[in-house]
């Protein structure tokens, strides 16, 4: 499982990289950027789910990885 | 103010100053979603309010059928030489695409989370020292000697202004705030001292640049031109009258939620681990700001006859009690762990200030509580409301106790 945000959609809301600083930081205009490939493991796949869920702008999205 | 007739129905003639919608405006918007969930009035030349949570989304995002041009809902319509279109007279809350992009790239990146978080310390001492100005009384007013007092004493410090101006800041902030209801040749009047004591600022800074958001503006470039000074000058005040009284109300307003609410208040001091949680679910429960747009021509929208110039209410606050979206909406639930609140509006102007206001917010709540961990209401009758489209406790005494 991988961890997407749509750049298009993120308003920099700021809600992702404050609830969950390992997967998620922020650009210069401080959009919500995913960290690393975004591969989600066990452990961190709850934390993307509940960022994703606080999202206001729907913008976080969790994908099969292929 | 003219005395206007006092609202009976909201679904047919709403208006956001009655006196009614200013104490307490749940009942009225939860009634509005249930039976009517786009409001009309024909007060202000006519104008409409989504109560829904889907029905503000479905418009903040919809660039092209309403214009930001007014923000606040005035008897008044703009004329094509007032506000040039698509820039508007405070970009960028102003205007719209595609000029809208520009104009907000430019000082994202003055609010960004690392700059921001970089002012926590400063924040902490500046409530420290409102908490020590009053300290020994026995009722602390919430609003009037702390909430109101944090956000212009941040900014005054990201503008560079000196430390020694506090209280000739604090007036021109009262000036901008309080000058926004006066007819537009008072204003001007009243804005004269506001722009002197501005211009001279620049005028230093431009001396002495230094690290600060002037010096940042001062240096700025749009096409590899440098801003009119005039765009630096607007900007400022913008940043004033977007960054005061929408902080101060969210201040005052978790005071006052905290004062009536001691299992909450308890749970805040016992568990410091709950304050992000509670500070998105304040933002939710309390949401200060309520902006506007005009529509931009005849149509039929959410199922509404709208005419050219009508006016949208953008309920933000209104979107977060929607049920359809927040479990138990009308309960304050300290620990609420999914909150996808929209208190910092909704696609392409969300809020530049958000990360600097959740910042003021955390550690204004912090520090009070450190200091007084027991408080209540002195009197719940003194308790005033501000009237219009931001909203907050105006007037906050709070007894201390022991
Ligand atoms: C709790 C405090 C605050 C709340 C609830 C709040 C809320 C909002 C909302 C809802 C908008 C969107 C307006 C629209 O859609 O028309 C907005 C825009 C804006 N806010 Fe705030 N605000 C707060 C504090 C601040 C602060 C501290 C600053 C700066 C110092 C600030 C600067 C701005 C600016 C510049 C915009 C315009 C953004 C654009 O149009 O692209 N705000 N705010």
């Amino acid at each position: 499982m991988k961890v997407v945000i749509d750049g298009e959609l993120c308003q920099g809301q700021g809600r992702c990289f404050s609830i969950a600083p390992s997967l998620f930081g922020f650009d210069d205009l401080g959009d919500g950027v995913v960290l690393g490939d975004g591969t989600l493991t066990a452990e961190t796949l709850d934390l993307a789910r509940l960022a994703q869920a606080n999202c206001p702008e729907h913008a976080i999205f969790i994908e099969e990885s292929s | 103010m003219t005395d206007k007739p006092p609202v009976l129905d909201f679904a047919t003639d709403w208006d956001h100053t009655d006196p009614a919608w200013v104490n307490d405006p749940y009942p009225i918007w939860e009634d509005l979603r249930q039976r009517c969930p786009v409001a009309h009035t024909d007060r202000y030349g006519g104008g409409w309010f989504p109560a829904t949570h889907a029905g503000v989304s479905e418009i903040a995002k919809d660039t092209e059928h309403f214009t930001s041009r007014t923000v606040i809902i005035n008897e008044g319509r703009p004329t094509d030489e007032e506000l040039p279109a698509p820039i508007g007279v405070a970009p960028p809350i102003t205007s719209d695409p595609p000029f809208h992009a520009l104009a907000r790239k430019l000082i994202l990146p003055a609010f960004s989370p690392g700059v921001v978080n970089a002012l926590e310390p400063q924040i902490r001492e500046l409530c420290n020292r409102l908490l020590d100005d009053v300290i020994g009384e026995e009722v602390v007013n919430g609003s009037l000697s702390y909430a109101k007092l944090i956000p212009p004493g941040v900014i005054r410090e990201m503008l560079g202004f000196p430390a020694e101006d506090t209280e000739k800041f604090i007036e021109m902030v009262h000036i901008i705030t309080e000058a926004v209801d006066l007819p537009l040749e008072e204003r001007i009047e009243a804005f004269i001292p506001v722009e002197e004591y501005f211009v001279a600022q620049i005028e230093d800074h431009q001396d002495n640049p230094r690290d600060d958001l002037t010096s940042f503006l001062l240096d700025a470039e749009i096409d590899g031109q440098k801003l009119a000074l005039e765009h630096v000058f607007g900007t400022m005040v913008l940043i004033l009258v977007a960054g005061i009284d929408t902080t101060w109300g969210a201040i005052g307003a978790s005071l006052w939620h905290l004062a009536q609410n001691p299992e909450d208040l308890a749970r805040l001091v016992n568990e410091p681990e709950l304050m992000p949680t509670a500070v998105e679910e304040f933002l939710r429960f309390y949401a200060p700001v309520t902006m506007a747009r005009l529509v931009n021509a005849d149509m039929e929208y959410l199922g509404c006859p709208m005419k050219e110039y009508d006016w949208i209410l953008l309920g933000f606050p209104a979107a977060n009690r929607d049920p359809v979206v927040f479990k138990d909406a009308d309960k304050f639930i300290i620990d609420r762990a999914e909150n996808r609140h929209v208190a910092f509006g909704l696609g392409i102007h969300r809020c530049i200030g958000s990360n600097l206001a959740r910042l003021e917010l955390r550690v204004a709540i912090e520090e009070f509580i450190r200091r007084y961990p027991k408080f209540e209401l002195a009197n719940k009758k003194d308790v005033t409301w501000a009237q219009g489209q931001i909203r907050g406790p105006r007037n906050l005494p709070l007894r201390i106790l022991s």
